[in-house]
């Protein structure tokens, strides 16, 4: 009852918030409006980012392709919301955006208490330290007394405190909420340290006044798996959206590309078959076409195509598969089976 | 005859319909408008309550008792990252009501300054504030804020190009203005009490020379005296006492200097901001103010023989004190609510680690921000609620 008083306060607030996590037919609203309503970050290399035309990239950027994809057949039917840390999950809990694809870290607390599901890991990662070459540090255990600048209402917040404090030392936070400013404080020297996951920092690292001049530091000190979120309380959509990511790593897996996907087609494989909708009602069960899986490989590619162009070989950032290879292959990325 | 007639149409109609009765009518509507802003408020609550419910949305305060786990960097009252929620909201409020406090004082000070100096008859120095309240006053704060902490803070050189002050005991650089810190010994509680005593000791003299005045007319020099009082006592209770504080230097060490006080320059951009932009908008108030004393009493005081500057402190602005306060209370209002603006460069304050991290790290919005209004409300019914009173005191009283 105390609950209900106190909350009495938001008044207005929360009379909009509850309005919209109410509609539970995300997919009906979805194919009403025409597009899908995606949050992603204000700006990071590799993972969302707008290029010299304007146009959304990157692998949080494509995740949220393929579901237009699948859906609509049209890899542009995506209007893109760029959120700040702090705004990201009130947007998702509020209707704002339909999915959250934003280098967010699946945790515990965000998993049970924030109305979120996560819907699969698309990069594991870690975090990491940056520091200007001119320091001479060559471990994170040497920063004792140092500057942070570190984003506001993140995990690299709370794993920053903890590794100082587990290994007892001293530090300086400098907080933002925006990317933007930690980068540019970062820049202008009001901090001797960067701290956020380690593909982030070799994103930002890029677009320094002289990249070279900094360094990333060997430790990771934490485990982040990045992946979208969409709100609770609407399982068809959770459904879709897992199988949008399963059905991107599922697809490498069979070697199904973008290359060869007129030949996959006429494949008499039966995984294949299964997973390109010349079997079963796959995709109709979960409320789309059953050629869910080709629309997407056709219009953005498999997992390891969107890798590769975003982040790995083929892009400025040059990070390697490691954990983000296949099971085969030593990775932890696994595509669920099809069947 | 015609008279009873009138009487009684006069009473009846009240009586003949209960429908158009005026104070009825009245209390009617009343209730009804009450029971539908009840009902507005109730059902909005219940659908919120329930739509966070389905949405497996965690509610209520309880978060506010768990550990915080992320660090602050600047706190006016103990924290540490195993302080819980409920702290970190302390330390935010605290470091709001601090740059409030600091920013309003520079900000009355400087805006009095200004609005005179507008007002001067010497051509520079009417010249100069005027460009000084018409630039400020027009370019958004939020600009300001960043164009000092980006373009003048963020310019300083690293720690190890300090700009050394003072004999090498103070250091202005891009991580702040770093300070040596004292730290009392024995005899330093002596020190304080002279300077309490000073200020007691000139209250009571500037009522007695009021008095005094009231009844003889005779002026006592009050305001020397009591500056004597209360500097200059205790400036010799230091040297007697041999001056009971040690000074911690800072030295650079590793990445910064280690030791001493640092005012970091998120606060100091915030501050600068802040009571810059206000004094503009004071000094047009005091400008108007003044202005809108009628030009005879300067001249009566003038005829009376007395000088510009006693004119002004006496005659002049004790009357425009009345039209000042009202606007000058809303500049107070605005510049606490103004100092949300934080978050923009990086200042701990309530928006900013509670609306902002607590917020994020809890997911539980409606609550945080539920909290955070209220503090703004009752931060700005509080200033307005001391300037009324204020207000009421420099009223004119009529005689």
């Amino acid at each position: 009852m105390t609950k209900i008083i106190l909350s009495a306060v938001a008044g207005a607030a929360a009379l909009t918030l509850g309005a919209h996590a109410a509609s539970a037919q995300t997919l009906e609203a979805v194919k009403a409006k025409g597009y899908i309503q995606c949050g992603v970050s204000t700006g990071l290399a590799g993972f969302s980012n707008t290029d010299d035309a304007g146009e959304w990239t990157g692998l949080d950027v494509d995740f949220c392709r393929a579901m237009a994809a699948a859906i609509f057949d049209d890899p542009a039917a995506v209007r893109f919301s760029p959120l700040s840390a702090v705004e990201r999950f009130t947007a998702l809990q509020s209707g704002e955006i339909d999915v959250l694809s934003r280098n967010t870290t699946w945790t515990m607390s965000r998993d049970t208490a924030l109305g979120l599901n996560f819907v699969g890991v698309t990069f594991y990662d870690g975090q990491g330290f940056m520091v200007p070459a001119e320091l001479n540090v060559d471990s994170a255990l040497q920063l004792s007394g140092a500057s942070v600048c570190v984003q506001s209402g993140t995990t690299t917040e709370l794993n920053l405190t903890d590794y100082f404090s587990a290994n007892n030392m001293e530090y300086n936070p400098v907080v933002f909420e925006g990317l933007e400013e930690v980068n540019a404080a970062y820049n202008a020297g009001r901090c001797d340290v960067y701290t956020t996951d380690s593909s982030g920092l070799y994103a930002i690292r890029l677009t320094l006044d002289n990249p070279d001049d900094h360094v990333v530091l060997p430790e990771l000190i934490s485990k982040e798996p990045l992946g979208p979120a969409v709100r609770r309380g609407d399982d068809q959509w959770f459904g879709i959206a897992k199988w949008v990511y399963y059905g991107l790593v599922y697809a490498e897996e069979l070697g199904i590309s973008s290359e060869n996907l007129e030949e996959m087609l006429a494949s008499e494989n039966p995984d294949v078959r299964r997973a390109l909708g010349g079997d079963g009602t796959f995709g109709a069960d979960m409320g789309l076409e059953n050629d869910w899986l080709v629309k997407i490989v056709r219009h953005v590619g498999n997992y390891g195509e969107v890798f590769e162009r975003n982040v790995g070989a083929d892009s400025p950032l040059q990070i390697e598969r490691g954990l983000n290879a296949l099971y085969t292959d030593g990775g932890l990325q696994y595509g669920m089976p099809i069947r | 005859m015609t008279i009873a007639t009138i009487d009684s149409s006069a009473s009846q109609p009240a009586r003949a319909s209960l429908f158009y009765d005026p104070v009825i009518r009245g209390v009617v509507f009343q209730v009804l408008l009450a029971l539908f802003i009840i009902y507005l408020v109730y059902s909005g609550v219940t659908n919120a309550a329930n739509n966070l419910a389905r949405a497996g949305i965690a509610t209520g305060f309880g978060f506010l008792n768990n550990r915080a786990g992320f660090d602050i960097g600047q706190s006016l009252i103990p924290y540490t990252a195993n302080s819980t929620y409920r702290q970190a909201f302390f330390v935010g409020l605290t470091n709001t009501i601090f740059v409030a406090a600091i920013g309003i004082f520079f900000a009355t000070i400087l805006g009095f300054i200004v609005g005179i100096a507008r007002l001067s008859k010497n051509f520079l120095v009417r010249k100069v504030a005027e460009v000084y309240v018409e630039t400020l006053r027009n370019i958004p704060l939020l600009l300001q804020l960043l164009f000092w902490y980006k373009a003048v803070l963020s310019a300083l050189p690293a720690p190890r190009g300090s700009i050394e002050m003072f004999n090498s005991s103070v250091f202005l650089n891009n991580r702040g203005l770093i300070m040596p810190h004292y730290l009392a010994e024995a005899g330093a509680s002596i020190f304080y009490a002279s300077i309490a005593i000073g200020i007691a000791v000139a209250v009571v003299i500037a009522r007695w020379a009021k008095k005094r005045q009231m009844a003889t007319g005779q002026i006592f020099p009050t305001i020397r005296v009591a500056l004597g009082l209360i500097i200059g006592v205790p400036l010799v209770v230091l040297f007697v006492l041999g001056v009971p504080f040690t000074a911690e230097y800072p030295e650079l060490s590793g990445f910064n200097f280690s030791g001493g006080t640092t005012i970091r320059p998120e606060f100091m951009a915030l501050l600068l901001g802040l009571s810059l932009y206000t004094a503009a908008f004071i000094a047009e108030i005091v400008r108007a103010g003044i202005l809108a004393v009628s030009k005879g009493q300067t001249e009566a005081a003038f005829s009376l023989g007395l000088r510009p500057n006693t004119t002004m402190r006496l005659v002049i602005i004790p009357q425009a004190l009345r039209v000042i306060i009202p606007p000058l209370t809303s500049q107070y209002l605005n510049l606490t609510k103004n100092s949300s603006l934080a978050i923009a460069v990086g200042y701990p304050d309530l928006v900013s680690v509670f609306s902002g991290t607590v917020a994020n790290q809890t997911g539980q919005a409606v609550e945080v921000i539920s909290i955070t209004m209220i503090v703004y409300l009752t931060l700005s019914l509080l200033t307005s609620a001391f300037m009324n009173w204020f207000n009421s005191r420099v009223a004119l009283v009529e005689r």
